[in-house]
């Protein structure tokens, strides 16, 4: 790995962004509209299932956005040829890969700094834990959407393809993930696999933090959410061939 | 004198830039190369054949890219692809390689600071290709001969010692074309390995020497006028058909 290199992609990835100005708002407004509006919706009927809910949402935004926005561009980086051009200079796949998961890292932060802001600020949510870690588990939780997007482009030939496993990998975890059903209310078998899945630990963490000052528990939560990333981009790193038929 | 530059003009006085040995490559159900062989040195090769005839693969085997099936592709006396190679050959793909919502100055910058080139090296291949007036223009918006210019500028950074080049002047008007092969004998002049494909047969007569290639195979090899004269005729379209013709009968 080469720190000039890796910079170079975040700081690239950065400037394509900010050229897109719709994405950009996409990616920072629509998760606070969202939240808001499920806000909303139990505020007459059960403004305390907010407070269950919103922290999941605050875990599960990072994870969606960032899983579609990666997959989808990193497969533009391979049909364009641009990546190809790039794996034939000196650049390492980690350089690539670390690259965009600290651009995207960046972008999960300002949008859950808004998300964390508006959801506490205006929406009253309870918030027992600190909210800088609150913080932490949201760029996580984005990492490890970049990372699940990065290994998925592989599979993909077609952005059409890569949109199409988000419903694949991503909306299984959000139904077992404790936002419809707490997870320790779900039958035996589906509780055993929401705990194998990344978003369950993800939402667990944000849950904790609402309810609780310590942070223990919030820091293993983050460490399984963190692993699954690396092996994500591990994954994601071993699927980057330099040689390619 | 530094290693580095002292190796470099060891290698430049080496004959070849590339060896190609035996080299063999299938890409699904279909051979593109059969036991190929080929050496490429200083000037301007040409690389010419229609299209499908295994040319871009033949130019991915040089910049390493490309999965092979069998042989060897040396070059310097490297294997292809090997890390230390990595900032001394320029590669041009058919398609536009550049980040096409950035604009031409930031994609220089970007592949300057992969390749460590320094920020002067912007300004001078932007002036080699001639898009001075277009450098902070999003190349999306620019023309399709323009915005392949662009990628080329991104091939000459950090003043590579061998360029591969895969249809760059497809798409150029005949003036930008002109231009385009200049350039390409001034570089090939201070010493770099210039080797360029493509399948319009009347770009043959600027190269200093010719590999004419069909089913993955090389036909012919050496200058515009030997390759001529070989097949009798006077134009190297004509001298391509006698030469299918004569490996037909």
């Amino acid at each position: 790995m080469n720190a000039r290199i890796t910079l170079a992609v975040a700081g690239r990835v950065l400037v394509q962004l900010r050229r897109d100005h719709r994405t950009l708002a996409m990616l920072l407004v629509l998760p606070c509209v969202l939240i808001s509006l499920m806000w909303w919706m139990y505020d007459d009927a059960n403004p305390l299932l907010f407070d269950r809910i919103g922290p999941a949402l605050l875990a599960m935004f990072p994870v969606i956005v960032m899983f579609l926005v990666t997959s989808v561009t990193t497969l533009r980086e391979r049909s364009s040829g641009t990546l190809e051009r790039l794996l034939a200079m000196p650049m390492g796949k980690l350089d690539f890969l670390v690259g965009y998961a600290i651009a995207f890292g960046l972008v999960a932060a300002v949008q859950s700094v808004l998300a964390v802001a508006v959801s506490i600020g205006l929406l009253d949510l309870e918030l027992a834990g600190p909210v800088w870690l609150l913080t932490v588990v949201a760029v996580v939780d984005a990492i490890l959407g970049s990372a699940l997007g990065l290994f998925v482009s592989a599979f993909a030939q077609t952005e059409f393809q890569a949109v199409q496993f988000m419903p694949a990998i991503v909306i299984p975890q959000l139904l077992l993930c404790g936002l419809l059903v707490p997870r320790d209310r779900l039958p035996d078998a589906l509780n055993g696999l929401s705990d194998v899945l990344p978003l369950s630990y993800a939402v667990d963490a944000m849950q904790h933090l609402t309810t609780s000052t310590s942070t223990g528990q919030v820091w293993r939560d983050i460490a399984v959410v963190g692993a699954f990333a690396v092996a994500g981009l591990a994954f994601g790193a071993a699927t980057l061939r330099r040689r390619t038929p | 004198m530094p290693d580095g530059v002292a190796l470099r003009i060891i290698q430049r006085m080496m004959k070849n830039a590339v060896e190609v040995r035996d080299l063999h490559v299938v890409r699904g159900p279909h051979t593109v190369l059969e036991h190929l062989d080929v050496t490429i040195g200083g000037g301007v090769t040409g690389l010419l054949g229609p299209s499908g005839c295994g040319k871009s693969t033949l130019m991915r085997c040089l910049v390493g890219v490309q999965r092979i099936q069998g042989g060897t592709v040396e070059v310097f006396g490297l294997p292809a692809g090997s890390r230390p190679l990595r900032d001394r050959v320029g590669y041009v793909t058919q398609a536009v390689s550049v980040y096409k919502d950035l604009t031409v100055a930031e994609n220089l910058h970007f592949f300057a600071r992969v390749l460590g080139a320094g920020h002067d090296e912007v300004d001078r291949v932007v002036a080699a290709v001639d898009l001075g007036d277009h450098r902070d223009d999003v190349v999306g918006r620019l023309s399709g001969g323009q915005q392949s210019r662009a990628s080329l500028a991104v091939a000459l950074l950090d003043q590579p010692d061998l360029l591969v080049l895969d249809e760059p002047t497809v798409g150029l008007d005949p003036v930008l074309r002109e231009d385009l092969w200049s350039l390409f004998h001034r570089l090939a002049d201070a010493g770099v390995a210039v080797f360029v494909s493509s399948h319009v047969m009347d770009e043959a007569e600027r190269c200093d020497r010719l590999l004419l290639m069909r089913e993955g195979r090389i036909l012919a090899d050496g200058s515009p006028e030997q390759i001529k004269s070989a097949a009798g005729v006077d134009d190297v379209e004509a001298a391509f058909l006698a030469l299918v013709r004569r490996a037909a009968a």
